[in-house]
């Protein structure tokens, strides 16, 4: 009896696998990369964008934890092979693997954020870091009153110091004296994670005078937030809005829109306007920004307001240029 | 304890782990029904998605695969008396071997490569194994303690070496240059498409091989007798002229060596390039294997298609039940190390009052 249970159990579940093979869901699927979906960076930005897709349209998505490399490839393919796209994956580590399954199935559709995959079926999604670190660096020196502000990126990475690089480029454009402090974490990926080390850093700025700190350091990144808090000074937070994590001590945050970039792309897929290639999100697209809330309402002047405005007009117009790190490896500012 | 007579050796080395697994299960089915799932539609998701299709069967070879190889490294040092906890780290260096030989001859023909890659793996696992022999032997530091902490240093010295030295110029993530199509360990589904897409390769060749070598070395050679003198007595195996320093140096070396050939089926096969972190605990699994498996080749080979089944199954299960969450299937994976590897004696005693009584029965 009990036997019999079981293989009807078995044929259930093969019957049913054998049914989502078959069904040519039109869904999208999101792949969350290493971090997990809930890392309250990257991954959960990209699940966020989902579940605003899901409000609007009612439509479900699919999605997967990998837990070894090995799954990438994997997990691509079988939501190919389902039928879902656009298929989202958050992340430079997909690169690889996109490359090798994206030209396997010419008819689905992928996104990969962070990155550039050149494929006729791959959306290369790119955000321009450093055109919304210049708005928290003229932020950072508006409010500055010693006339030293700090950076703390986690290590001396191309993309951490275009984040750098445009915020000192910022806060010169308002103070062409002003101080910028600049200490990485540590030397490696492992920085990111490494909070005590952060509070240290920041410690170590908030001691020599720096009364804003701007964190680019993913989840140690906190640390640097909370050092800035104990010590009755200011911070900017990175990625997602952390406002709320120090109401009136983080001063704003320097968002990265990736739930935007999730949510247009399968609004496109839905919505037939699909299209492949790279695209850069900057200021003009609102692709990055500062955020202003009820959080950090009390610390922001209006005047930075209309500074941060101005600011956003003129890069938009092409009027203010903001040099991006990762072109050739120097910073003017 | 002793007063018992020991179990047949059936119930030993068959009943009691099968019957492990099933305490595992259902443990691990309890908590499927307490978050509202189906624990029997579960099951069987999991045992299409590890047997039912052809790439599915790929992917679970691919992971038994890694799986022998840290059993194997894990039960020859066991028949030494030594625990080997440092599979992962022997596996993780193993992986600099591979790719060193193979960015330094790239695009020579795989038949070439592969044994080259075989030789290097097992070079620099043997290595980062031998030096914690090393120092138990001479130095009588815990080979427990010193294994453990040789896989924190294999974690930093890795990642120093992909992110600083071979990582090319212009690629973001943590890699090294990627090995030639032509150089890379051909994959099973080259040869027969029933596994499609699927990761497994001809290392599955090599794990079979190192098993019977395995089986070979400790039963049928005359160190392999040595290795277990030393193992069940050190004192008398010294009294009988076995030299334990050497002993213990060259058994680790060899778990070593064999850890070293998880990095053959991944950096050499699947991944066709070094990544950080391409071991993914495969190393800790060994340990589970082992014991399950009681360190015989046979049951290495058995309990490592069982952890690859339940590697790939549950693959299968995150994505058909989206209710069962990565989270919980690591808990189900995690039951059956528990009762198999921690608890696995747990049996034993009751088993062996049943087995007692029956035989008082019998005999008036």
């Amino acid at each position: 009896m009990k036997f019999s249970i079981l293989t009807k159990a078995i044929a259930g579940g093969v019957a049913l696998s054998a049914l989502l093979a078959g069904a040519a869901l039109a869904d999208p699927a999101i792949i969350y990369d290493g971090g997990g979906k809930f890392d309250a960076s990257f991954n959960e930005a990209a699940y966020n964008g989902a579940e605003m897709y899901k409000k609007e349209t009612g439509a479900g998505y699919g999605e997967l934890e990998i837990s070894s490399d090995a799954q990438r490839e994997q997990f691509l393919r079988q939501f190919a092979e389902r039928g879902y796209s656009p298929i989202i994956t958050p992340g430079y580590n997909f690169v690889t693997a996109l490359e090798s399954v994206a030209p396997e199935f010419p008819d689905t559709h992928f996104v990969i954020l962070d990155a550039v995959v050149d494929l006729p079926n791959v959306r290369s999604v790119l955000f321009k870091e450093h055109e919304g670190s210049y708005l928290a660096g003229i932020m950072a020196a508006m409010k500055s009153e010693s006339g030293k502000i700090g950076v703390v990126p986690a290590f001396n990475l191309d993309l951490l110091e275009a984040f750098a690089c445009g915020y000192k480029q910022g806060a010169k454009s308002v103070n062409g004296d002003i101080e910028v402090l600049e200490t990485y974490i540590g030397s490696g990926f492992d920085a990111f994670n490494d909070k005590p080390k952060a509070v240290e850093v920041a410690k170590s700025q908030l001691d020599q005078g720096v009364d804003v700190v701007y964190q680019v350091a993913g989840g140690a990144g906190a640390g640097v937030l909370q050092a800035a808090a104990d010590a009755g000074k200011f911070s900017i937070g990175v990625d997602s809005n952390q406002n709320h994590l120090y109401p009136g001590s983080v001063l704003t945050s320097m968002v990265k829109r990736v739930d935007v970039a999730t949510y247009n792309a399968m609004m496109d897929e839905k919505n037939g306007n699909w299209s492949g290639g790279t695209i850069v999100l900057g200021l003009a697209e609102d692709g990055v920004g500062v955020a202003f809330d009820e959080n950090n309402a009390s610390i922001v002047t209006d005047d930075m307001k209309a500074a941060v405005e101005k600011a956003r007009q003129d890069i938009i117009s092409g009027a203010v240029e903001v040099h991006d790190y990762r072109t050739d490896q120097s910073c003017p500012a | 304890m002793s007063a018992r007579a020991p179990l047949p050796r059936w119930v030993d080395i068959a009943l009691l782990p099968v019957l492990n697994v099933v305490l595992a299960f259902l443990i691990g089915g309890l908590i499927v029904l307490a978050v509202g799932q189906n624990p029997l539609q579960a099951v069987g998701v999991m045992v299409y998605g590890a047997f039912g299709y052809g790439t599915g069967v790929g992917y679970t070879l691919y992971y038994t695969t890694d799986f022998i190889f840290a059993g194997l490294a894990v039960s020859l040092a066991y028949h030494a008396g030594m625990f080997n906890i440092g599979g992962e780290g022997q596996a993780y260096l193993g992986g600099l071997g591979v790719i060193l030989i193979a960015l330094a001859l790239n695009g020579l023909h795989w038949t070439v490569m592969f044994p080259l890659m075989i030789v290097f793996g097992a070079l620099f696992g043997a290595f980062w194994a031998f030096i914690p022999g090393y120092l138990q032997a001479k130095r009588g530091s815990h080979i427990v303690i010193t294994t453990i902490l040789f896989n924190f240093i294999a974690t930093s010295v890795m990642s120093y070496i992909i992110t600083r030295i071979l990582k090319p110029e212009g690629v973001n993530s943590d890699e090294s240059a990627p090995i030639e199509a032509i150089s890379r360990i051909p994959r099973l589904g080259e040869f027969f498409s029933f596994f499609g897409r699927s990761p497994a390769n001809l290392s599955i060749l090599v794990a079979i091989v190192a098993l019977v070598f395995c089986y070979w070395l400790i039963w049928h050679s005359k160190f392999g007798y040595a290795m277990r003198a030393l193992g069940h007595n050190p004192v008398a195996a010294r009294y009988a002229g076995i030299s334990g320093t050497r002993m213990i140096i060259i058994t680790m070396a060899i778990c070593g060596a064999l850890a070293g050939m998880v990095a053959v089926n991944n950096v050499g096969g699947v991944q066709g390039r070094l990544i950080l972190n391409f071991v993914n605990g495969a190393g800790f699994v060994g340990i589970a294997v082992a014991f399950m498996g009681r360190g015989h080749p046979i049951g290495v080979a058995l309990s490592a298609l069982l952890f690859g089944a339940l590697y790939q199954g549950g693959q299968e299960l995150a994505f058909s039940m989206p209710g069962i969450t990565k989270e919980m299937i690591v808990t189900i994976q995690a039951m059956v190390i528990l009762f198999t590897g921690a608890m696995g004696d747990m049996l034993r005693i009751p088993l062996m009052r049943l087995f007692d009584r029956r035989a008082t029965a019998g005999t008036p």
